[in-house]
C-alpha cells in the first residue's frame, strides 16, 4: 500500500459507494480541502452538504439528514469536531441514536505548530464518555479502509479519528482482513504487553523489534477500537505479560491509558506505564518533533517496556 | 373538531400530568398549546399509522422543556394511552422523561439542550429536498432560547439552502426562567433579525389564537425559496390569570388550592371558544 493519509483514504472508500448508494452524503464545515474530500464533493456535489465554519450545525444537520435515512458522514477537524459540538454529538447523535459517522480530521497533535487550539488531546475521553458513542482510531490506511468499510454496514453512532499525514503502513495488503472491534496483535511477545492505537501502533511495533534483538519479548496491540474496548485482547495479553504499557497521541488522562488500566486492575492486576502527550500544552513543533520530544517514538516506548520489566 | 375548545381541554390533561409526575415546566407549555395543536390537528400529515412512513411531516420540539404539553398531544393524537402517559410520567424507569425522548412514538428526536432543534431540522429539510419530498419540517423554538448561538448558525443554513419546505415558530411569551426576555438577553428587533437572515417572517399577533396560527402556517406554506419563521406572540400560562405572565410559573406545580383555580379558570375560556 502506497502512501495515503488515512482521512483520504476515506473519503476514498465513501467515493467508491457513493454512486451506488445515493443515501451516502458528506457534510464539511469549511473543511473539505483539510478533509481530503474535495474529489468528492466535485464528483457527488448533491451529495455533500457544506456547512460553513459552524461545527455545531454540522453535527445537527448531519443528524437531521440522518434521521431522514442518509449515512451522514461528519467531516472536520477532530479538535472542533469532538469539542466544539461535544453537546450536538451527544444530544442529536448518541443520545438520538442517528446514523452519523463523526470523522475527526488532523488528530491529536497533527496540526503540530498551530498549537493547542488545533490538537486534540481530548478526544477519546470526550468522545467515550457518551452512551452509544463508539470511538476508533486506524492505524494506518489499510486499516482505516476495512473499518470504513466495516462501519458503512451498520446504522449506528460512531467517532473516528484519523491523523493529517500518510503514516507508515501496520499490515500488508492481501494479509489483513479486519474483525470490528476486535483488536490486532501485531506483534507477539510475553515480557511486556504493549497497547498502543492509531500513529502510536508503528513506533510501538519498532520498538519490539529493537526489544527483540536484547532477548525481550513484547506483545503489541493494535486496540483501534477504543470504544467498545476490546478487553479480551487485553485481558489476555496482559495476563501472560510481567507488565503492561499504554501509548497514546492524547492527554493522559481518560483515554486508552486510563481504560487499560480499568481492565487490568480488575482483571489480572499488574503495573501498568501509560504513554501520553502531557497535562499541558504541548511543546511547539512538528507532530514528529513533539513525539520525540515526549519519548512517544520507538526508542523512547522500548525504554519504557524495560522501565516497566525493571 | 373545535381546536380552539380542545386546546383548553389539552391544557387540563397537561396540569393534571404536571400535579401526577410533580414536575412540569408549566407556563411555556400553556404558551405554546395552539402551536402545537393547530401542528398536530390540523397543519401536519402525521399520525400513528404513517409515523414511519418517508413522507411523512417531521416535528421537533426544541424548547423541549414543554414536554408536558407536547405528551399530552400526542396522547391525544393517538401516539401512547394517556393513561400510561399520567401514571409513569417522571416516575422510576419510565420513557417519559421530562424532556422528549425518541424512544416514544411519535417523537422524532431527543431534545432538551436549547438550539439543537432548528439546525436538526435543516438536516431534515435538506433531505427532503435531495429526495424531493414535498413533506415539511416544522419546529418550535422559544425566545429565551434564541441566544444559543447555535440557532443563527442554523438560521444562516437555512436560508443558505432555500428551505422553503422548512417552518420555525418562536414561542414568543416574552419570558424566562430570570425574568423578562427584554431584560435577560434582548431581541425585540426579532423580526429584523430573521428578515436579515434571509428568511420569509410571519407575524401572529395573538399566537394561542387557533384561527390566527392557521392564516400563519398556510401563509407559510406559499412562500417559495425561503424558510420561514412564524413569531408567535402568545401569553405565558396562557389559560389561567393566576399563572399568566408570571415568570415563577416558569417550572412549578401547582397546589390543590391553586389547582382548582386553574381548571375553573380553564372551564370558562373552554366555555368561551365553544
Amino acid at each position: 500500500m502506497g502512501k495515503t493519509a488515512n482521512k483520504q483514504m476515506i473519503c476514498e472508500v465513501l467515493m467508491e459507494h457513493a454512486g451506488a448508494d445515493r443515501d451516502i452524503i458528506a457534510l464539511c464545515s469549511d473543511s473539505r480541502g483539510s478533509g481530503s474530500f474535495t474529489p468528492f464533493v466535485e464528483k457527488y456535489p448533491e451529495q455533500f452538504v457544506e456547512t460553513g465554519i459552524a461545527e455545531q450545525n454540522l453535527v445537527s444537520i448531519a443528524a437531521g439528514l440522518a434521521k431522514c435515512g442518509k449515512k451522514a458522514y461528519a467531516v472536520s477537524p477532530a479538535c472542533f469536531l469532538s469539542t466544539r459540538s461535544y453537546e450536538q454529538c451527544k444530544v442529536d447523535v448518541a443520545y438520538s441514536g442517528t446514523n452519523v459517522k463523526l470523522i475527526g480530521i488532523s488528530g491529536g497533535v497533527s496540526y503540530g505548530a498551530l498549537g493547542m487550539s488545533h490538537h486534540s488531546a481530548q478526544d477519546i475521553a470526550a468522545m467515550s464518555a457518551i452512551p452509544n458513542m463508539r470511538v476508533y482510531i486506524p492505524s494506518d490506511a489499510l486499516q482505516t479502509r476495512e473499518l470504513t468499510e466495516a462501519l458503512l454496514k451498520d446504522s449506528k453512532p460512531a467517532y473516528i479519528r484519523v491523523g493529517r499525514n500518510a503514516v507508515d503502513p501496520v499490515y500488508e495488503e492481501g494479509t489483513f482482513s479486519l474483525e470490528l472491534d476486535k483488536a490486532v496483535t501485531v506483534c507477539q511477545g510475553e515480557d511486556a504487553a504493549v497497547i498502543a492505537c492509531g500513529e502510536m501502533v508503528k513506533p510501538a511495533m519498532d520498538a519490539a523489534e529493537m526489544l527483540a534483538a536484547e532477548g525481550i519479548h513484547a506483545a503489541v496491540i493494535d486496540m483501534y477500537c477504543i470504544k467498545p474496548l476490546d478487553e479480551e485482547a487485553i485481558i489476555k495479553a496482559a495476563t501472560k505479560a510481567k507488565a503492561v504499557v499504554t501509548v497514546e497521541e492524547h492527554a493522559p488522562f481518560g483515554g486508552l491509558g486510563s481504560m487499560v488500566a480499568q481492565v487490568v486492575g480488575r482483571e489480572c492486576p499488574k503495573r501498568v506505564l501509560n504513554m501520553s502527550l502531557p497535562d499541558e500544552p504541548v511543546i511547539t513543533g512538528t507532530s514528529r518533533e513533539v513525539f520525540d520530544y515526549y519519548g512517544l517514538n520507538a526508542a523512547g516506548i522500548a525504554a519504557r517496556i524495560k522501565e516497566a520489566l525493571a | 373538531m373545535n381546536l380552539k375548545a380542545l386546546a383548553y381541554e389539552l391544557r387540563k390533561d397537561t396540569v393534571d400530568l404536571i400535579r401526577a409526575g410533580k414536575a412540569g415546566h408549566i407556563g411555556g407549555d400553556m404558551s405554546v398549546m395552539e402551536i402545537l395543536v393547530e401542528l398536530y390537528f390540523d397543519q401536519m400529515n402525521i399520525s400513528p399509522e404513517n409515523m414511519d412512513s418517508p413522507d411523512r411531516d417531521l416535528f421537533v420540539l426544541s424548547k423541549g422543556h414543554s414536554v408536558e404539553a407536547y405528551y399530552s398531544v400526542l396522547a391525544a393524537k393517538g401516539f401512547f394511552p394517556k393513561e400510561q402517559l399520567h401514571r409513569e410520567f417522571s416516575k422510576f424507569g419510565t420513557r417519559f422523561i421530562g424532556h422528549p425522548n425518541n424512544k416514544l412514538p411519535g417523537i422524532e428526536m431527543n431534545s432538551g439542550s436549547l438550539g439543537h432543534g432548528l439546525p436538526v431540522c435543516v438536516g431534515m429539510a435538506k433531505a427532503g429536498k435531495v429526495d424531493g419530498r414535498t413533506s415539511r419540517v416544522y419546529t418550535v423554538m422559544g425566545d429565551g432560547e434564541l441566544a444559543e448561538g447555535s440557532v443563527w448558525e442554523g438560521t444562516m443554513a437555512a436560508a443558505h439552502y432555500g428551505l422553503d419546505n422548512l417552518c420555525a415558530v418562536v414561542d414568543k411569551n416574552r419570558l424566562q426562567i430570570s425574568g423578562n426576555t427584554e431584560d435577560v438577553m434582548a431581541h425585540d428587533d426579532l423580526h429584523e433579525r430573521f428578515r436579515s437572515f434571509g428568511w420569509n417572517v410571519i407575524d401572529v399577533a395573538d399566537g394561542n389564537d387557533i384561527d390566527e396560527l392557521h392564516v400563519a402556517f398556510e401563509k407559510a406554506k406559499s412562500v417559495k425559496g425561503k424558510p420561514s419563521v412564524l413569531i408567535a406572540n402568545t401569553i405565558k400560562g396562557k389559560g389561567s390569570p393566576l399563572m399568566e405572565d408570571k415568570a415563577g410559573w416558569h417550572h412549578k406545580v401547582p397546589n390543590d388550592e391553586e389547582y382548582t383555580q386553574i381548571i375553573k379558570d380553564f372551564k370558562k375560556a373552554e366555555e368561551a371558544v365553544r
